[in-house]
C-alpha cells in the first residue's frame, strides 16, 4: 500500500465510521461500537506503522486534490508525514482507540439511538483530529480545527435536555470562534505576505516575512489557540465543557483537541523562529495560565472541573516550553499528557459510574477500598502529573521547565516550578477526598463497586503508557525531542549552556512532594474542618472558589452589553424607529398629500370646467412672460 | 454548441406550464401540484446542459439575438456567462424544490402555481437579457407574481409587506428606468443607432459629469434589491409575510439580482463611479454585515432572525465585488450561490416547522429536538453551513471573499471577518432555544418529524452544500474567466466582452 493511501485510510475510516453510525443509528443501536472501535483501532494501528516507517526517514508531502483555486490562490486538500505529525497521529488514534472501548461500558445505559449518536460523534471527531494534524496546508488545518469545535459542541451538547449541557456548547463553540477571528485574520495577512498557505511554501518563502509581521502573524495565531487551547483570555469555556460523557471530556477536552493549538503553534516554528516577542508573549500568557488554572482547581469540589483546570494549566506549561522557544518540548507534554491525563480523565469517569453521577469530593472518601483499580490507576495518573520520576508527566514538564530555565526566562521556570507544587497539592487533595478518609455520604459510597472489566482495561492501558512513556525522552537520537525537532525550523541558539540541570531536578521534584506532603497533612493527618480554613482565608477563598468572577465580568463586559445594544439601538431604535420611520413617513407623507390633492377631483364637470380655465389662463401667462 | 434554443425554451417552459395550469379544473389540486411541479422538474432538467455545454472561455454563450421592436432598437438578446449561468442553474433548481415545499399551499393552488411558474420565467429572463429593455420588462414583470405570492399567501400582516416591498423595489427601478433612457439616448445621440442592446450601450461613451448621477440611479435600485444597508428594511417584512416558498425565492434569487445587477450594469458601465465611491460602498457592506448580524441576534421571530442575516451575508457578497480581487469576485459569486442555498434551506426549514405549529417565534419552542431528530440534524447541518463552517459551502465563498478583500483593503476584511463570530452566535443561539434545553410546551411533545418529501426536499438542498464544501472546482472554474473579465473591464475602464466567438471590442 502506498503512504498516501494509508495516510488517507487513517483520516476516512473514522469518517466512514461516522457516516454508519450516524445515518443508520436507528438501525445500528447498540451495536455501534462494533462499527465504531475498528473504525479507529485500524488507523492506530496503521499510524504505528506509518511511524515505524518515518523513524526510518520516510518524509511525505502530497497533494490528494485541489481544493480551492482562484486566481493564484491554490489550497489542495493534501497531507504532511513528519515526524511532528507522526507523534500526533500515534497520539490521537491510541488514546482514542482506548476511550471508545472505554466508552461501551460508560455509555451503555444510553437510548440506542443515543448510543449510536455517541459513536458517531466520536468518529467523527477522530477524523477531524486526524485531518488537522495531517493536513499540509493551513486551510485545511481549518477545517479540521473548525471540524473537532463541531464535534466537541455536539458532544458537550449530548445531554442537550439539561440547560447547562446546552449552554456550555453554546459557549464553547463561540468562545472557538472568537479565537478563530484571530486565527483566520493571521491566514490573510500570511497569505499576503507569502502567497501560500502550504506549509511547505511557507517555510520556503519565509524570508519574506519581516520580523514585524511575523510577530503580528504569531499573535493572531496564537489567538486562535487560546480559543481552542483554552488559554487566558479564553479559557472560559473548557471547565463548562465538562457537562459532556466523561470519555467526551478524556478525548476531547483532555487528550486531543485541546492540544490542538500546541501542534499549530510548533507546526508555525518557521513564523515563530522570526518573532520572539510573539514566542514571549505565548510563554507569559501560558506561565500565567497555568498558575491561574492551578489556584482555581485548589479549592474546587467538582471531580471533573479540578481535571479541567488541570488540563487548562497543563495547556499552560506546553506554552511555556513552545513560548521558551523549545517546542518538542511542548510536544512532548503533549504527547505525555494525553495518557495521564486521559487515563485521569476516565479514571473519574469510572467514580462517577460507581456513585451514579455524583461529582462532589465533598461528599466521598473512602473508595479506595470499593474500586481499587480505578483508585491504583488514578494514583498512576497523579504521581504522573505531579512530575514525580520517573513517571511520565516528570520527564516532560521538567524539559519545559528545564528550557525556560537555561533559555533565561528565570522568572517564567520560577512560577512554572510553584505551579508544579500546586498541581501535587491539588492532585492529591482530590486522591484523599476522594478514595481515602472515612465516606462523608455514607449512602452515596456504600454502594459504589468497580467499574467492568471494558472501563478497566483501558485505565490500565493508560496506566502503564503513563509510567513508560516518559522514558522516550531518553530513547538514542535525541530522545522525543530530537525526534520532533526534525520537523521544525528552530532558531539558531548561540552557546548551548548544559547547566545546574541536576539541581533543576531536583528542585521539582522536591516542590512536588512537598505539594502531596501538604495535602496529606491536611486532608489526612491532622484532617481539619475544611470549612474553618476557607472562614479564615474567606476572600481569597470565595474569589478562587467564584473562578474570580471571569464569566459573570464577561458577560457584563461584553455579551450583555451586545445583545441589549443589537436591540434597543440598532433593532427598535436605528431600524424600527428611523429608518422603518423615514420610509413610512414619505408614504404617509404622499398618503397626506394625495388626500389633499384627491379633492380636487370632485366629479362634478363645472368644477373641472373651472380648473380647465384656469389652467389655460397659467399656461398662455408663462408663456407671456417669458 | 448546443444546436436548440436552450435559454428560450428555459424561459417558455415555465410560461406554457402557467397557461396549462390555467386551463385545469382549479378543484383538482392534487393534479395542479404534480403538474406545477413536473414543470419546474423539466425545466430544471433542461437548464443542466448549459453546465455541461458551457465552455468558461468563450464570453456569452447559447447566445440567441432577434430583432423584437425594430423601430426602437430592442432586441430578443439573451445569453449566459460565467456571472449567470449559476444564478440561472439556482434558479431552476430552488424553484422546483419551492414548489415541492408548497405542498401544503391550501389556499387558491391554482392561482399559486400560476403565480410560481410565472415567477420562474420572469427571474431567468432577468439573468439571461441581454438588451436593456428586456431586462427592464423582466425585472418590473418579476414584482407582479412576487407582490401576489405575499399579498394573497403572506402571513397576517401581508399586505402592508407586499405593498412596502413593491413600493420600495419601484422606488429603485424608477431611478433605473430614467438611467436606462438616458444611456439609450446617449448612445443614440453619438452613434445615430437607436438600440438597446447592452453592448452596443457599453462601449458608448458618457459625459463624464453625468456618469456619478447615472451610477446612484442603478447603484441605488440594485442596493435595494440586495439588500445593502440602509436599504433593507423591506426584508424582514417581506420574509416574514412570504409563505415559505416565497421567502426562498425572495432570499435566493431576488436578492441575487441585485448583486448580479452590479456585477452586470452598475459596476462594468461606470468603472470610473466604482473607483470614485468603492469606499462609500465598502463601508456600508461592513455596516451591513455587522448590523445584519447583530440585529439578526436579538429577533425573537427564527423567520426574522433569517432574513437580518441575510442582510449579513449579502453584505459579504458586495464587501467582494467591490474589492475586485480575482478571489474576492469569485468568493462573492460562490456566496451568492451559497446563500441561495443555504438561506432557502433555513427557510425551508423555519416553514416545515411553522407548518405544524402555526407560529415562528423561538419562545414557543425548546427541546424539539426529542421529538424530530431528523429535523434537528438537517437544521443544524444548515445552520452549520449558514455560519461558514469549513467543510460546508459557506466557508469557501466566506474565505474567498475575505481573503481577497484583505489583500487590498485590510481593515474592511477584518470589520467583514467578524462575521465569522456573530453568525455563529445568532444561528447557534437560536438553536439552542429552539431544539436543547427540556420540552417545556406541551404542544410541542406531538410534533412529527419530518415525512418523505420534506427529507426529499432537504436531502437534495444539502447536498450541494457539502459537494460545494468539499469540491467547488466544478464551480470556480467556470466562473473564472468570466470574474476576470468583469474585474478587467471595472479596474481597466475598457470594456472586452466576448460574445460566443465574436468578440465586440469596445475601443472604438
Amino acid at each position: 500500500m502506498e503512504i498516501k493511501d494509508m495516510a488517507l485510510l487513517v483520516v476516512l475510516l473514522p469518517l466512514v465510521g461516522a457516516f454508519i453510525n450516524g445515518v443508520f443509528c436507528w438501525k445500528v443501536g447498540k451495536k455501534a461500537h462494533l462499527i465504531a472501535v475498528p473504525a479507529i483501532a485500524i488507523p492506530a494501528v496503521i499510524a504505528l506503522k506509518l511511524a515505524y516507517m518515518v523513524v526510518n526517514g520516510l518524509r511525505f508531502d502530497d497533494v490528494v486534490y485541489w481544493w480551492i483555486t482562484v486566481g493564484n490562490t491554490k489550497i489542495p486538500i493534501g497531507f504532511r508525514l513528519d515526524e511532528l505529525s507522526t507523534v500526533m497521529v500515534v497520539t490521537v488514534t491510541f488514546v482514542a482507540t482506548w476511550i471508545h472501548i472505554y466508552s461501551i461500558g460508560y455509555m451503555h445505559e444510553e437510548t440506542d439511538r443515543g448510543y449510536a449518536k455517541y459513536f458517531s460523534y466520536l468518529n467523527l471527531f477522530c477524523f477531524f483530529m486526524l485531518t488537522l494534524v495531517l493536513a499540509n496546508n493551513y486551510v485545511l488545518l481549518f477545517v479540521g480545527w473548525e471540524g473537532v469545535g463541531l464535534c466537541s459542541y455536539l458532544l458537550i451538547g449530548y445531554w442537550y435536555e439539561k440547560t447547562s449541557a446546552a449552554n456550555a456548547g453554546l459557549k464553547a463553540f463561540i468562545t472557538n470562534r472568537v479565537g478563530d477571528f484571530g486565527f483566520l485574520i493571521g491566514l490573510f495577512v500570511l497569505y499576503k505576505v507569502t502567497g501560500s498557505l502550504i506549509y511547505k511554501d511557507v517555510i520556503e518563502k519565509a524570508n519574506l516575512l519581516t520580523p514585524e509581521v511575523a510577530t503580528i502573524v504569531g499573535l493572531l495565531l496564537f489567538s486562535g489557540a487560546t480559543g481552542k487551547s483554552a488559554q487566558i483570555p479564553l479559557y472560559v469555556w473548557l471547565p463548562d465543557a465538562m457537562e459532556g460523557p466523561t470519555p467526551v471530556s478524556a478525548l476531547i477536552h483532555a487528550a486531543t483537541m485541546v492540544t490542538a493549538g500546541v501542534y499549530m503553534t510548533a507546526r508555525s516554528s518557521v513564523i515563530y523562529s522570526m518573532a520572539p516577542i510573539a514566542l514571549d508573549v505565548i510563554a507569559v500568557v501560558g506561565v500565567a495560565t497555568a498558575m491561574f488554572a492551578a489556584s482555581m482547581a485548589l479549592v474546587n469540589n467538582d471531580l471533573k472541573r479540578i481535571l479541567a483546570y488541570s488540563t487548562v494549566s497543563q495547556l499552560g506549561y506546553m506554552f511555556v516550553g513552545v513560548g521558551v522557544g523549545a517546542y518538542s518540548a511542548g510536544i512532548f507534554h503533549l504527547f505525555t499528557h494525553a495518557f495521564f491525563k486521559g487515563l485521569l480523565f476516565l479514571c473519574s469517569g469510572s467514580v462517577m459510574h460507581a456513585l451514579h453521577g455524583e461529582l462532589d469530593i465533598q461528599k466521598m472518601g473512602g473508595l479506595y477500598d470499593k474500586m481499587k483499580i480505578t483508585a491504583l490507576t488514578f494514583i498512576v495518573g497523579a504521581l504522573a502529573i505531579a512530575g514525580i520520576p520517573p513517571l511520565a508527566g516528570f520527564w516532560s514538564k521538567d524539559s519545559i521547565l528545564h528550557h525556560a530555565y537555561v533559555s533565561g526566562h528565570r522568572g517564567i521556570w520560577l512560577v512554572g516550578t510553584i505551579t508544579a507544587g500546586m498541581t501535587a497539592f491539588y492532585m492529591f487533595r482530590l486522591i484523599f477526598l476522594t478514595f481515602f478518609g472515612k465516606p462523608r455520604d455514607k449512602h452515596l459510597v456504600e454502594h459504589a463497586h468497580e467499574s467492568p472489566l471494558i472501563m478497566t482495561i483501558p485505565l490500565i492501558v493508560l496506566a502503564i503508557g503513563s509510567i513508560l512513556v516518559g522514558f522516550a525522552a531518553i530513547l538514542p537520537n535525541g530522545g522525543f525531542e530530537g525526534f520532533v525537532n526534525k520537523a521544525l525550523v528552530l532558531r539558531e541558539v548561540g552557546g548551548h549552556h548544559e547547566e545546574e540541570a541536576s539541581f533543576l531536578i531536583i528542585l521539582s521534584v522536591v516542590v512536588a512532594l512537598i505539594g502531596i506532603g501538604i495535602a496529606y497533612s491536611m486532608y489526612i493527618k491532622f484532617a481539619p474542618d475544611p470549612r474553618r480554613l476557607s472562614q479564615t482565608l474567606r476572600p481569597l477563598y470565595l474569589l478562587l472558589y467564584n473562578k474570580y468572577y471571569v464569566d459573570e465580568i464577561y458577560f457584563a463586559l461584553f455579551i450583555n452589553p451586545t445583545v441589549e445594544i443589537s436591540r434597543w439601538a440598532l433593532w427598535k431604535f436605528v431600524d424600527v424607529m428611523i429608518i422603518d420611520g423615514i420610509v413610512n413617513g414619505v408614504a404617509n407623507f404622499f398618503g397626506v398629500v394625495s388626500s389633499v390633492v384627491r379633492r380636487i377631483q370632485t366629479g362634478y364637470i363645472p368644477d373641472y370646467g373651472w380648473l380647465v380655465i384656469i389652467g389655460v389662463i397659467l399656461i398662455c401667462g408663462i408663456k407671456l412672460i417669458f | 454548441m448546443m444546436e436548440y434554443p436552450i435559454i428560450s425554451l428555459l424561459l417558455v417552459i415555465p410560461l406554457f406550464g402557467a397557461i396549462i395550469v390555467a386551463l385545469i379544473d382549479g378543484k383538482n389540486e392534487k393534479a395542479i401540484r404534480w403538474f406545477a411541479l413536473s414543470v419546474s422538474l423539466v425545466e430544471f432538467v433542461v437548464s443542466i446542459p448549459l453546465y455541461f455545454y458551457f465552455d468558461p472561455n468563450k464570453g456569452f454563450q447559447f447566445v440567441e439575438k432577434y430583432p423584437w421592436i425594430k423601430s426602437w432598437g430592442a432586441w430578443y438578446h439573451v445569453g449566459i456567462d460565467g456571472i449567470s449561468l449559476f444564478l440561472v442553474l439556482l434558479t431552476t433548481f430552488l424553484t422546483t424544490l419551492s414548489i415541492l415545499a408548497s405542498w401544503t399551499i391550501e389556499k387558491r393552488v391554482k392561482e399559486y402555481m400560476i403565480a410560481f411558474l410565472f415567477l420562474e420565467t420572469t427571474m431567468i429572463g432577468v439573468f439571461v437579457a441581454l438588451d436593456f429593455l428586456l431586462f427592464y420588462l423582466f425585472w418590473e414583470l418579476l414584482l407582479i407574481p412576487m407582490f401576489l405570492l405575499i399579498g394573497v399567501w403572506g402571513g397576517p400582516r401581508r399586505v402592508y409587506a407586499a405593498i412596502k416591498f413593491f413600493l420600495y423595489t419601484m422606488a429603485g427601478s424608477v431611478l433605473m428606468l430614467g438611467a436606462i433612457i438616458y444611456l439609450y439616448w446617449n448612445h443614440y445621440k453619438l452613434t445615430g443607432d437607436l438600440s438597446f442592446d447592452i453592448f452596443d450601450i457599453y462601449r458608448t461613451s458618457l459625459p463624464p459629469s453625468v456618469i456619478p448621477y447615472l451610477f446612484f440611479a442603478f447603484a441605488v435600485s440594485f442596493a435595494i434589491k440586495v439588500p445593502m444597508w440602509p436599504f433593507h428594511t423591506w426584508l424582514p417584512d417581506a420574509h416574514v409575510e412570504a409563505p415559505t416558498a416565497g421567502s426562498v425565492i425572495l432570499a435566493g434569487i431576488l436578492l441575487k439580482m441585485g448583486t448580479y445587477g452590479f456585477m452586470r450594469f452598475c459596476m462594468p458601465l461606470f468603472p470610473q463611479a466604482v473607483g470614485e465611491y468603492s469606499y462609500l460602498f465598502l463601508t456600508l457592506s461592513v455596516i451591513g454585515i455587522i448590523y445584519g448580524a447583530l440585529v439578526a441576534l436579538v429577533q425573537e421571530d427564527i423567520k426574522k432572525l433569517v432574513a437580518y442575516s441575510s442582510v449579513s451575508h449579502l453584505g459579504t457578497c458586495m464587501l467582494g465585488l467591490f474589492a475586485l480581487t480575482p478571489e474576492s469576485v469569485s468568493g462573492s459569486l460562490l456566496q451568492m450561490i451559497n446563500h441561495g442555498i443555504s438561506t432557502g434551506a433555513l427557510f425551508l426549514l423555519v416553514g416545515m416547522i411553522y407548518d405544524r405549529r402555526h407560529t415562528r417565534l423561538i419562545s414557543e419552542y425548546g427541546g424539539i429536538a426529542k421529538v424530530m431528530p431528523i429535523y434537528a440534524t438537517f437544521f443544524s447541518i444548515t445552520a452549520f453551513s449558514s455560519c461558514g463552517l469549513p467543510g460546508l459551502n459557506g466557508f469557501i465563498g466566506e474565505f474567498l471573499t475575505l481573503l481577497g478583500t484583505f489583500k487590498v483593503y485590510p481593515l474592511f476584511a477584518i470589520l467583514g471577518a467578524t462575521a465569522t463570530v456573530f453568525s455563529a452566535a445568532y444561528l447557534l443561539w437560536m438553536y439552542k432555544r429552539v431544539f436543547f434545553h427540556e420540552i417545556t410546551n406541551p404542544e410541542n411533545l406531538k410534533l412529527k418529524d419530518l415525512d418523505f418529501r420534506e427529507i426529499l426536499i432537504m436531502l437534495a438542498i444539502v447536498t450541494p452544500m457539502f459537494w460545494i464544501g468539499l469540491y467547488p472546482k466544478p464551480f470556480l472554474d467556470k466562473m473564472e474567466p468570466a470574474v476576470n473579465t468583469f474585474i478587467e473591464s471595472v479596474k481597466s475602464a475598457k470594456n472586452t466582452f466576448v460574445v460566443d466567438k465574436v468578440v465586440y471590442n469596445l475601443e472604438k
